[in-house]
């Protein structure tokens, strides 16, 4: 631990790397962030709708619950836990490959200190991102409510607009952004640890990297808990 | 130059290494030689400070490796290049890159210097211009470790360590990359020590082989000494082929060099 957030050997390669994970890790994930988003928010109006279809409730209803799932939740911890799956996955196998294929080791014998090489551009990479994608993510799940408003009528745009912005609070948009960095850091850390401890072949990059997604996510699930008892209770 | 001195290693309680020995010449091609799981690997991991020994001493030119903190090993480790079993090439680097890797950590040349000195080093393993710009897994096996030779003279070692370069590659390539890392050796004044179990590669360019059995140094000489070295374990080890026995026979009788 000590090793891999030590100061870097050199700064300018460390930024090099940071702006290569930066896109790997960040910008690759943007498509799929999208798509889930847009679908999720255009599912979430549907069923809603569907649940709550009675005179009782005011007309806000819907946009109101779209809101508030996607900012509480949906945006911040469903999503990471979908990207546990790609980008932990992603950053286990890779540095488990690179353990298996002595590519460590080699540049253990340079003198570099492998860990700090390979694993804090990674870290700081994904934690940089991240809230990128959470506030991509909010506003894709609107505009997939939106689009179901606007196509379907299923609720009118106006009744949608108005659940949209009925009693907003900015500090869930801080909360949310807060908690993502934290996953941020746990499927990171958790990855590179499971690639990192890698020994023996192939087969064990497989196992370490499903280990990662596991335990990332269950850590993630946790600590979703813990977060939401502290700033929101 | 290095020097072993009553080195021994155990993996939990088990003794692989039971006191080792050696020395290893500047300008000269150092062979260890022994049987699969005879402690090759484990030497040259230990020599390398990849794993710590438990006891007897390693000198790097009057320097003991075993005193030394994690940092002053970092810093002999600069001095060091290292040719690995499976080339351990970088996948997400081209080729150029890969070399130029270690001057961007470790040396104050500009990206000029640092790309020229590269484009030596390729071309000093006799690789063509049209392949820098591939990645490693576009390229053969036999390439691969030229790439990789290349990397590990980068920064100009005096220490050069190759582990089974010869795995996976045909008889021809094999004997390209050995007087490859022959020349090298020589023009560089680097001591290099290479783990093989390719007799072929003894013959060719073994300066200085070390034998291993079991753990033990059972001997130390040149190619030139091997067919009369009065050592029991090393002729069942050389002269295991029939080829090879033949050769020796041959030797016998007409007393012909080789
Ligand atoms: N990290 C380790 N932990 C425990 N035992 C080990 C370790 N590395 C090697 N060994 C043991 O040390 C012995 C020697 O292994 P080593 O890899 O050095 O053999 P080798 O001479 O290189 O063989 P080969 O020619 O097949 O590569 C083997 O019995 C092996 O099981
Ligand atoms: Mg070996």
């Amino acid at each position: 631990m000590y090793r891999v957030f030590g100061k870097p050997d050199k700064w300018k390669m460390y930024f090099r790397q940071l702006l290569l994970e930066m896109e790997t890790l960040g910008l690759s994930s943007l498509g799929i962030v999208i798509i889930i988003s847009i679908f999720m928010g255009a599912i979430m109006v549907i069923q809603i709708k569907l649940d709550m279809d009675s005179p009782l409730l005011p007309i806000y209803t819907v946009g109101l619950a779209t809101r508030d799932v996607l900012l509480l939740e949906f945006s911040s911890t469903i999503m990471c836990l979908i990207l546990a799956g790609k980008v932990g996955s992603n950053i286990a196998s890779e540095i488990g490959t690179m353990r298996i294929t002595e590519q460590i080791d080699a540049l253990e014998i340079m003198g570099v200190n492998s860990a700090n090489f390979l694993i804090l551009p990674k870290v700081s990479a994904f934690i940089i991102m991240m809230p990128m994608l959470v506030i991509i993510s909010m506003a894709m799940g609107m505009i997939g409510g939106y689009s179901v408003a606007l196509f379907s009528g299923i609720v009118t745009v106006t009744e949608f607009e108005i659940g949209l912005q009925f009693a907003f609070v900015p500090y869930h948009v801080f909360y949310s952004i807060f908690k993502s960095l934290v996953f941020a850091f746990i499927i990171s850390s958790v990855a590179s640890f499971y690639g990192y401890n890698v020994k023996g072949g192939a087969l064990d990059v497989g196992k370490a990297s499903t280990n990662a997604v596991v335990n990332s996510s269950i850590l993630i699930l946790l600590s979703n808990i813990v977060i939401t008892n502290f700033m929101l209770a | 130059m290095i020097e072993l001195i009553d080195v021994h290693k155990s993996f939990d309680g088990t003794e692989i290494l039971k006191g080792i020995s050696a020395k290893f010449e500047s300008g000269k091609t150092s062979l260890i030689i022994g049987q699969s799981g005879s402690g090759k690997t484990v030497l040259m991991k230990s020599l390398i400070g990849l794993h710590r020994v438990d006891q007897g001493q390693i000198i790097y030119d009057g320097r003991n490796m075993p005193d030394m903190s994690f940092k002053q090993l970092r810093a002999l480790r600069r001095e060091m290049g290292m040719l690995f079993q499976g080339s351990a090439l970088f996948d997400f680097m081209t080729v150029l890159e890969n070399v130029m890797y270690p001057l961007e950590m470790f040396s104050n040349m500009t990206a000029i210097e640092i790309e020229k000195r590269a484009r030596f080093c390729l071309g000093r393993v006799d690789l063509v211009e049209r392949s820098y710009s591939l990645h490693p897994s576009e390229i053969s096996g036999g390439m691969q470790k030229r790439v990789a030779i290349a990397r590990a003279i980068a920064l100009n070692p005096k220490y050069l360590f190759c582990d089974e370069p010869n795995s996976g590659l045909d008889p021809v390539s094999s004997l390209v990359i050995d007087r490859l890392i022959k020349e090298i050796t020589e023009e560089f004044n680097m001591t290099t020590i290479i783990n093989t179990h390719d007799m072929n590669s003894v013959m060719e360019i073994g300066d200085n082989i070390v034998f291993i059995k079991k753990g033990y140094m059972k001997w130390q000489g040149s190619n030139k000494q091997l067919f009369n070295s009065g050592s029991e374990d090393l002729d069942e080890f050389v002269f295991a082929s029939n080829l090879f026995k033949a050769v020796k026979d041959a030797h016998e009788k007409h007393g012909a060099s080789i």
